[in-house]
């Protein structure tokens, strides 16, 4: 972490053609609403442009921000050009479906300077696509990493998801493999998550379907790393890898450390000086509030010392970075518990700081209720 | 004393008692709507929430009646548990006459039937009320039917009334005044007043709630308790208005308190009898016995540290409870405690909840327990309420527990299903009675142990809501007692263990190692639950060690919904005893009693 880091910039674009049926961010399939969606995020940027400083990221994610049209993506990034200063090295990423990719697409994006994309892949097996209620093909996002790479993007990273039922360990392998043909600088890959309110949590909830249980997920989960580290990457955290210690995402990294950030759009959220606040979940009510000349928050919390602390230390058994060792100094029997876990093979302690390993990761919520 | 009425409102848990009496103090003009909050009489917030009364309040009402007259109408508020008979029937004894509600829905139930025995023995004047005629479901028909057929009282007598919507409330109060006789007595005899609650004020002292039934007491008189003998002088006399109000004095017939400097509860019992000093009665009013508590069950504090302010806090909330035993136990698998005697398990659960609440403390319950009386080899007697004290099972000659004669009263439909239960829970001797088309009491005998375990939980569960319960103590009898211990990967938890017949130790012991594998939470090794009587095992379980802990995605918008998670686990950790390296929730202790199965 650098002395005096910089804050990110997030928009949630939250809209997509069709809703898959584990996602549970926030999106609509309303597409109408995009229009007086980008005249909001106007406003809202305008109250936050004089109260943050140079932004070194910026993060389009959602929903599913590669349906924008051209015009709208412009309208976009206008407003956030005119609002907000960025540093010249900014790290600009956008999440983008395999279907939406086209050369046009990629040559404007290019011009728009995004340097960086995230694919949505989730799998390259059809049967696993459809029964994840996604549009695409497995040949369709190996086209499109192929055109990705043809327009010249060196920062990709791919969305893989892992670990539901019916899934066999080989052919999660055989994903991972086809992914990395296209030697990808950053791989996502996440277990399934049965989330309640989703239509898998429902039909999770009615037993209609089931998750593979703990035993397999952590064998899947430590495979996944095996295998990934066997091939160079760097298991950064929980469900991230990176090809390089410079391929991190170094957007997402400032939500673990308490970095301050900026999320414009319904349902982002944001940090700042020891406050979180969030958006309301509804892009009419979002919509409405800022057309009100109020500001679309749902909910403001400003942090103890006491929760600072609890973040700082589940956040940092997520990621490989982990946390200062003087952090625990002031614990009482935090010594104990450190040197019970690192015989235990679950953290290492290295350069004055408590890293998890791979299985440490894998009990990471765990960990924090040990202090 | 013609002008004062003393009476009680009796009836089955959830007819309506608490939403009756507020309305009578509100109809009688002592507090403007503004004020009136649900439920003025139940002050405690248990009783809010479960909708029961515990303590007994009393006020005294002023009325005008149709004829003009004014009266002075004493409502004795009775709690509304099996637990507090006791209270109950002093509270009783202090009235003329009693309202008896019956819900116009739900009828006649166990509980009403107890209730009117309970009033028939002292004598008094029974006005049936049928409560909640506003209801779509209310059968006015089929109540007064049973009041005919099952209480053998005249309905037409029977006053209609829905306390919710304040409908039939003067007609009740002229039915008081017109049916229910003034009491007797005479202020010119020797002072005999009956104590029929008592409560602890922390700038007054014991407030005694008592009815004179002779003579008159007043402010710097010397009085006596008869039960020991102790005298005390006189600070205050009165009567309960919304709030205490000071008299010259009280005389015979009237209802009210005295203060006199009592410091502890324990000093001034319920259903003791005051007299004066000076000029003392022959003999005491009768009807005082002491409370026995008839179920067991120890406390401790979770972090052994806490244990001087769990002494403080017994201290102080036995101020309040008289009815609450305890004295110094201590466990190998939680340390020091205290051994506490109930007088059943609703009182037990109170108990728990507002040293919880009220007094800030966390503690440990260990399962409950009935005495059991042991005869061993050499004759000798040992009452044991407390597994850890179970004799060594060669010297037992003969062991015996406490049976109850258990009435259930139910819609015939769930004959069957209850008959099976009953079995289960070793009943016996079952008698049958037809108090009207459609509907049964079963009276039987049955371990009051089976009771205190989940009896009637289970009988809720399978009469879906429409079996009423109600039990008396009968007598010891005879019946093979072994003691179930439980132990987590090998280490005996003395505070698990229980006393049990025989016959259903094997199906104890499955239940008890099944509930706390999931009491108990994951750990990073593997637990073994076992079950075992003497030193042979009859049961186990295993809490496989957690494989994997850890959620996929943690961006902008998880982490505060993430960190809101762990506060709450973290909080529940605090509550949580370690028993070797396992750490047991301390809902597990009492967890081990209740099924969840059906």
């Amino acid at each position: 972490m650098n002395d005096t880091p910089r804050p990110g910039l997030y928009v949630h674009v939250p809209f997509c053609r069709s809703k898959c049926p584990y996602c549970d961010f926030y999106s609509v399939t309303t597409l109408e609403q995009i229009h007086s969606w980008v005249g909001a995020l106007e406003r809202e940027a305008r109250h936050y442009s004089p109260r943050f400083a140079v932004f070194d990221t910026l993060y389009l994610g959602g929903g599913t921000p590669s349906l924008l049209s051209h015009e709208e993506l412009s309208a976009v990034m206008e407003t956030l050009d005119s609002h907000f200063t960025f540093a010249d090295d900014t790290e600009i990423t956008l999440e983008v479906n395999p279907d939406d990719v086209t050369p046009s697409k990629l040559s404007f994006y290019r011009e728009l300077g995004i340097n960086r994309l995230s694919l949505g892949v989730q799998s390259f097996h059809e049967d696993e696509v459809r029964f994840l209620g996604r549009r695409h093909t497995g040949a369709r996002a190996e086209q499109a990493l192929d055109l990705i790479r043809s327009a010249g993007f060196e920062n990709v990273g791919i969305d893989l998801m892992y670990a539901f039922q019916g899934q066999s360990a080989a052919r999660w392998i055989e994903n991972l493999e086809r992914a990395l043909r296209f030697q990808p600088e950053h791989l996502s890959c996440y277990q399934m998550t049965l989330a309640d309110g989703t239509p898998f949590g429902k039909l999770h909830a009615e037993g209609r379907l089931h998750s593979p249980g703990d035993e397999a997920e952590s064998r899947f989960f430590s495979l996944t790393s095996r295998f990934l580290r066997d091939r160079g990457y760097l298991h950064y955290e929980v469900s991230n890898f990176a090809r390089s210690p410079r391929h991190l995402s170094r957007h997402n990294g400032k939500y673990w450390n308490h970095t301050p950030y900026l999320g414009l759009g319904p349902a982002a959220h944001s940090f700042q000086d020891g406050v979180r606040w969030w958006n309301v979940r509804s892009v009419a009510e979002y919509r409405s509030r800022l057309v009100r000349g109020e500001m679309p928050v749902e909910e403001r919390e400003a942090l103890t010392p006491e929760q600072i602390g609890l973040e700082t230390l589940f956040l940092g058994f997520r990621t490989h970075a982990g946390i200062d060792v003087n952090f625990f100094r002031e614990m009482e029997g935090a010594d104990a518990v450190l040197a019970d876990l690192e015989k235990s093979n679950r953290v290492r302690l290295r350069d004055g700081r408590v890293r998890p390993t791979p299985e440490g990761l894998l009990v990471a919520d765990r960990l924090p209720l040990l202090f | 004393m013609e002008q004062v009425r003393n009476f009680s409102i009796i009836a089955h848990i959830d007819h309506g008692k608490s939403t009756l009496a507020d309305r009578l103090i509100q109809h009688a003009g002592m507090v403007s709507a503004r004020e009136f909050r649900d439920q003025l009489l139940d002050t405690m917030d248990i009783e809010r929430e479960r909708g029961i009364t515990i303590k007994s309040q009393t006020i005294s009402l002023p009325y005008k009646s149709k004829s003009g007259q004014v009266y002075e109408l004493n409502l004795i508020d009775t709690p509304g548990h099996v637990d507090f008979s006791y209270e109950v029937s002093r509270a009783l004894a202090s009235c003329e006459g009693v309202l008896l509600l019956v819900d116009a829905s739900q009828g006649v139930e166990a509980q009403t039937l107890a209730n009117l025995y309970a009033a028939m023995e002292h004598d008094l004047t029974i006005i049936p009320v049928i409560n909640k005629i506003d209801l779509p479901s209310a059968d006015i028909d089929m109540a007064k039917e049973q009041i005919e057929t099952e209480l053998g009282l005249d309905s037409d007598q029977a006053v209609l009334c829905s306390a919710k919507e304040g409908l039939g409330i003067e007609d009740i109060f002229e039915a008081v005044v017109n049916r229910i006789p003034p009491p007797s007595g005479s202020a010119e005899k020797p002072l005999s007043a009956l104590i029929f609650d008592a409560h602890y004020d922390s700038f007054r002292g014991i407030i005694a709630s008592c009815r004179v039934f002779d003579g008159r007491v007043r402010q710097g008189d010397v009085i006596r308790f008869m039960s020991n003998g102790s005298t005390y002088r006189v600070e205050e006399v009165g009567v309960f208005r919304l709030t205490r109000e000071a008299r010259s004095e009280l005389r015979a017939g009237e209802v009210g308190y005295i203060i006199s400097g009592v410091k502890t509860l324990s000093d001034t019992r319920v259903g003791d009898t005051v007299t004066l000093d000076k000029n003392p009665i022959a003999a005491p009013l009768p009807g005082f016995r002491d409370v026995k508590p008839v179920v067991f069950s120890s406390i401790y504090p979770i972090s052994s540290d806490d244990y001087p302010s769990l002494v403080d806090a017994l201290e102080k909330y036995k101020l309040n409870d008289a009815a609450l035993i305890y004295e110094k136990d201590s466990s190998v698998a939680l340390g020091q405690g205290f051994r506490c005697g109930f007088l059943g398990l609703l009182h037990l659960e109170i108990v728990q909840e507002r040293l919880e609440r009220e007094f800030d403390q966390s503690i440990i319950m260990t399962v409950p327990s009935v005495q059991y009386r042991f005869t061993l080899n050499d004759d000798s007697v040992v009452v044991v309420d407390n597994p850890q004290y179970y004799p060594d099972p060669l010297k037992i000659k003969k062991s015996e527990e406490p049976y109850i004669k258990a009435s259930v009263m139910i819609p015939e439909r769930y004959m069957g299903a209850v008959m099976k239960l009953a079995m289960e829970k070793r009943g016996t001797n079952p008698r049958f009675n037809y108090p009207s088309p459609g509907r049964i009491e079963v009276i039987m005998d049955m371990p009051l142990s089976e009771v205190v375990f989940d009896f009637y939980d289970k009988l809720k569960t399978i009469t879906q809501g429409y079996g009423s319960f109600d039990y008396e103590m009968i007598e010891y009898r005879q019946g093979e007692l072994v003691k179930l211990d439980i132990l987590v990967n090998g280490e005996k938890v003395d505070a698990l263990s229980m006393i049990v017949h025989k016959e259903r130790v094997r199906e104890w012991g499955v239940q008890v190692c099944d509930r706390l594998k999931e009491e108990i939470p994951k750990h990073q090794f593997k637990i073994a639950i076992q079950g075992a009587v003497g030193g042979k095992i009859i049961s186990r379980s295993t809490i496989t060690p957690f494989r994997k802990d850890v959620t996929a995605k943690c961006y902008g918008g998880d982490i505060s919904r993430k960190r809101k998670l762990l506060e709450k686990q973290k909080a529940g950790k605090k509550r949580m005893k370690m028993v070797g390296a396992v750490m047991i929730p301390q809902s597990a202790f009492v967890a081990v009693l209740k099924t969840n199965d059906e």
